[in-house]
């Protein structure tokens, strides 16, 4: 049992990576990862949204009707980013202005209707907690690893730190849109490489 | 701003998916043959430009007046759902052949964050109707576009040898991080 309840936390990492296996959610993962401290923002935004709908969904599975499931689970999702914007309006309003309108465009985010659909809606709370902070967690770092390039790269810096020095000239490319399609593709490529070296490896064995 | 200029900005130099990185799903996923692309362009045109209308109304008619313009995101994805929902048992019911093609892109389209996006910059731009049916036209022929586009670049990269590394979803986006480039030189396009 133990076993099962570090897997649901752990499986988001790598294995079923929402963004670099799955590719879901792309819309915000690429638009949001131009420094660091963005892409830790909406990581911290998204873990809200998922884990309270998750619970939530969870709690009221038993009467959620099959055939109004759909519209029922976007409109819990839904409310909790208004409760998000909220939020976020009075204690945080640089970070709001920021993730601009990517903060109500969680409401469609792929990861989290199909995380409901396929875990919370039929699992208990407490699995459907660790499941939504697994998959929180394999979001934040798929964004983090492309936001942690673009910076260094677009704009010489980490979390706002000049690590390059002055004699860095940036090459503004990947703060622009073109470059946030290149990493990411690069490192999906890495990811596979990785995982294919591992899975020949176990075949060996 | 002139409509002219919404149209060219948001074909072109404000592109959705290369400069704004919404309606990504679609765009990777139903861009490997031809009649999906153009046929998942035209329902995303007609439904956006459909519900963009239909949430103006929503909003300058129900939500301010009752004060509640907090809402908006909530009240805008049910209103794209329930009109995918009308658009679908119209077309089931009234041009069964269209609904042959369409059908399987419909329950797509609610959650394609194009839809919900082009509805809230309307508002956050303070649009006129007319300059919000401008916006969500060209935007949506802006998706077909580039829809179009990386489907002609994927067929082409059938027929040619990837380097391992890259085969599968890498080469596709950075296909798409070359488009973007190329689609960075139109910036500064109509104003």
């Amino acid at each position: 049992m133990k076993s099962n309840f570090k897997n649901l936390l752990t499986k988001g990492l790598i294995k079923e990576n929402p963004v670099f296996v799955l590719m879901l959610g792309l819309c915000s993962v690429l638009a949001v990862s131009v420094s660091v401290v963005n892409a830790l923002g909406m990581t911290l935004a998204f873990t809200f949204v998922t884990i309270l709908s998750e619970i939530t969904i969870s709690i009221l599975r038993k009467w959620i009707p099959k055939s109004l499931r759909i519209p029922i689970f976007i409109v819990v999702i839904a409310s909790f980013v208004t409760i998000l914007q909220f939020l976020l309006q009075a204690y945080l309003p640089s970070l709001n202005k920021a993730l601009g309108i990517f903060i109500p465009l969680i409401v469609v985010n792929c990861i989290i209707i199909g995380r409901i659909e396929s875990f919370a809606s039929k699992k208990p709370v407490f699995e459907s907690i660790l499941d939504g902070l697994g998959i929180s967690l394999g979001y934040g770092i798929a964004i983090v690893c492309i936001a942690i390039v673009r910076e260094i790269l677009g704009n010489g810096t980490i979390l706002g730190f000049p690590i390059l020095g002055s004699s860095y000239e940036p090459a503004l490319m990947f703060i622009l849109p073109p470059g946030a399609f290149l990493v990411i593709g690069i490192e999906i490529g890495i990811m596979n490489h990785i995982t294919k070296k591992a899975s020949r490896k176990g075949v060996a064995r | 701003m002139s409509l002219v200029n919404i149209l060219i900005q948001t074909i072109f130099s404000q592109n959705f998916i290369f400069m704004r990185f919404l309606g990504l799903c679609p765009f990777f996923g139903l861009t490997n043959d031809m009649d999906s692309s153009i046929g998942m362009g035209g329902a995303v045109t007609f439904v956006t430009v459909m519900a963009s209308v239909v949430s103006y109304f929503v909003y300058y008619f129900v939500l301010i007046p009752f004060g509640v313009e907090y809402l908006q995101t909530i009240a805008f994805i049910l209103t794209i759902a329930v009109f995918v929902q009308l658009v679908e048992i119209y077309l089931k019911k009234m041009i069964p052949n269209l609904y042959k093609v369409m059908g399987i892109y419909l329950p797509l389209i609610t959650t394609n964050c194009m839809i919900l996006g082009v509805t809230l910059i309307n508002i956050q731009e303070g649009y006129s109707l007319l300059e919000t049916i401008f916006f969500a036209f060209g935007s949506s022929v802006g998706f077909t576009l580039a829809m179009v586009l990386m489907t002609a670049v994927r067929i082409r990269m059938g027929d040619s040898n990837i380097p391992a590394f890259f085969k599968g979803a890498p080469i596709v986006f950075i296909a798409a991080s070359f488009i973007a480039i190329a689609f960075m030189g139109l910036q500064g396009l109509g104003g």
